[in-house]
């Protein structure tokens, strides 16, 4: 080890420390029932006849972090998809109860999916960035929604300065988004998701396939997107939700016993202090110990 | 027609022995007679092409002995049989246009739209059943094309029905027909194509409030725009090619074709023509086919080029 290894190594340990501290604070800032922007009320969700996930009910509260977790399989993904319609695009599938978005459901007649996603971003697994210009991805967005923009050279810049990618990328916006690296593309693609102003943003596993240094990166980057929207993120990574999320909903799957389908329910929701340091289901506690899952 | 070149590493050695013996595998002699009948493959295509410009090129200099470049590319009076003879290709050439746009407005909206259909909007069902309905239509033969065009298209539909002042050929039904055979060519590569582009970019639009319309143009079209350009040459290159449907149905007489409701000869109506004649080995009207027959290949060679150009230029690759 260098001695310039020594001198980054510190403030790293520093950095740490503070989101530590800024975590603690923070949990205890939120308020003991969440104030919702969006809510799921006995949420089932089918793929044809096949029943994915039950019985859910949600409250993902404003300007807080959710972290859905649970074994794979349990429809992390599925009920996330559901939040803002992107199920549409599966072949058979289907919602059934509510999900509440500012008190109205968005899967009443009427209201436009396309809609609900401009309100509703998303970041996906795995960087999807299009095969475009780093600064054509982000005025995607913008222009297909027609929003009013004054000067879209403005847009990109905030919405890269947000994702803390601008300094990296600033000389290069005319350049191919696949010239990034994975971790650069996944804030690309958090960039061009906050470019349209969702008041919701829905983040599915959005660091696996990122190293640790991406990774938290893209953690600070969520803790600073939280003063501005509601973040709900699905991860498979214990540690991550316990750093990043104010709140916690445990699912897993339950096998029926006649057809031995596996649909998941919703075993525990709560603050993410109380669901890692003192969860109430025997389940929770299996599974973040390890002991399960 | 991709000009890019697969960047493989230096191919394994078969049969060396290796520096450790824990690796040492078994001679794989299939792998070598498969990678020697791909490469015998390889280069008889390239043999048959250049075969094929030789047999082009040599009797067209023979052609070119008796009349220059300029008055075969620039002579407006198509007349090689005739005893006072003149062979400008123009008159050919504005048959060919002709035939050939017409074609082309017909099959490249037409299967684009099929393909956009297919690829993005149908259930995966309709899609299994719709596509291979397709390919068969590019399988009939096109002499059934032509007596379409000839009997209904022009005899039955422009001249009974609409009325129209046209004798008994024109470009006009040669090319709306041609457009029709066209079609199932353009519309199964270009969905190919957009069916190749992976769905995460789909979603990934979708997620940003774009509508199914938005996501096609801008994001799946741009991105499988080196396969539609390809389907597009490829239509172009058949209509330009196209021999039967012209034959029957555009007319015989070469004259400079000023607009759609005239007759014309294209370039491949006069080689199917002059061909089934009793023109000499080596006289000037048989050589004439085959300056015909480069001049053909050469359209086509400058058709691709521009469109690998085009493709490098504004694809925007996955
Ligand atoms: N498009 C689909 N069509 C049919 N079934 C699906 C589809 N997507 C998911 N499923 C099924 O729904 C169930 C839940 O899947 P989902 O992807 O939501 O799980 P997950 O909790 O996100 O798992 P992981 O942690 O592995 O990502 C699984 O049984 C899966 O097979
Ligand atoms: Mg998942």
């Amino acid at each position: 080890m260098t001695t310039q290894d020594l001198r980054d190594d510190e403030p790293e340990a520093l950095h740490e420390l503070a989101i530590e501290l800024e975590r603690k604070a923070r949990a205890r800032s939120i308020p003991d029932v969440p104030v919702g922007v969006m809510s799921c009320k006995d949420v089932d969700v089918y793929y044809g006849k096949f029943r994915a996930v039950t019985g859910v009910n949600l409250e993902f509260g404003r300007n807080e972090i959710t972290a859905l977790i649970g074994p794979s399989g349990c429809g992390k993904s599925t009920l996330l998809r559901s939040l803002n319609r992107m199920n549409d695009l599966v072949d058979g599938a289907r919602v059934d109860g509510d999900v509440l978005f500012m008190g109205e459901d968005i899967y009443r007649k009427g209201v436009d999916p396309i809609e609900v996603r401009r309100r509703i971003g998303m970041v996906f697994q795995k960087p999807n960035p299009f095969p475009k210009s780093i600064y054509d991805n982000i005025a995607y967005g913008p222009r297909v929604t027609g929003m009013k923009v004054d000067s879209m050279d403005d847009l990109v810049e905030e919405a890269l300065t947000k994702a803390v990618l601008w300094d990296e990328v600033k000389d290069k916006l005319k350049q191919s988004a696949f010239g990034l690296s994975g971790g650069q593309q996944q804030r690309l693609c958090i960039a061009r998701t906050i470019a349209v102003k969702p008041d919701v943003i829905l983040m599915d596993e959005p660091c696996s396939a990122l190293d640790p240094i991406a990774t938290m990166r893209i953690e600070d980057l969520m803790q600073e997107l939280r003063q501005d929207y509601t973040i709900v993120i699905v991860t498979h990574n214990m540690q991550q939700a316990a750093r990043v999320a104010d709140r916690t909903a445990f699912f897993t799957a339950l096998a029926d016993k006649g057809t031995g389908d596996r649909t998941g329910v919703l075993v525990e929701f709560g603050r993410t202090t109380q669901i890692f340091e003192d969860p109430r289901d025997q389940r929770t506690e299996d599974y973040i110990s390890g002991r399960f899952g | 027609m991709s000009s890019v070149a697969t960047k493989a590493g230096p191919s394994e050695r078969v049969g060396r022995p290796p520096a450790i013996p824990q690796f040492a595998g078994r001679p794989r002699y299939g792998e070598k007679v498969i990678r020697f009948v791909l490469r015998i493959a390889a280069i008889l295509t390239v043999v048959i092409t250049v075969g094929i410009l030789i047999a082009l090129i040599v009797p067209s200099l023979g052609f070119f002995s008796q009349v220059s470049v300029g008055e075969f590319l620039f002579g407006t009076r198509w007349a090689p049989r005739f005893a006072e003879a003149s062979f400008g290709v123009i008159p050919l050439i504005t048959a060919t246009l002709w035939t050939t746009t017409i074609a082309l407005l017909v099959a490249i909206p037409l299967g684009l739209g099929a393909a956009i259909l297919l690829a993005e909007y149908a259930s995966s069902k309709a899609r299994k059943t719709l596509k291979p309905i397709l390919e068969i239509l590019a399988g009939v033969p096109t002499v059934v094309y032509g007596l379409f065009a000839l009997q209904f298209v022009q005899a039955t539909v422009l001249r009974d029905w609409l009325q129209l002042d046209t004798g008994a050929f024109s470009v006009l039904a040669a090319g709306l027909v041609m457009g029709v055979m066209i079609v199932p060519t353009i519309a199964s590569i270009s969905e190919d194509a957009m069916s190749a582009v992976p769905s995460a970019l789909r979603q990934g639009s979708a997620a940003l409030g774009a509508n199914r319309m938005q996501t096609t143009m801008r994001v799946v079209f741009p991105a499988a725009l080196s396969g539609i350009v390809a389907a597009i040459v490829l239509g172009i290159s058949r209509a330009i090619g196209e021999t039967m449907i012209v034959a029957i149905a555009a007319g015989s007489q070469a004259r400079i074709v000023t607009g759609p409701l005239e007759q014309g000869q294209t370039m491949t109506g006069f080689i199917a023509n002059a061909a089934l004649g009793d023109s000499r080995v080596g006289s000037i009207e048989y050589d004439t086919l085959f300056a015909v027959g480069l001049l053909l290949f050469g359209i086509t060679l400058i058709i691709n080029a521009i469109s690998i150009r085009f493709v490098r230029r504004f694809r925007e690759a996955y």
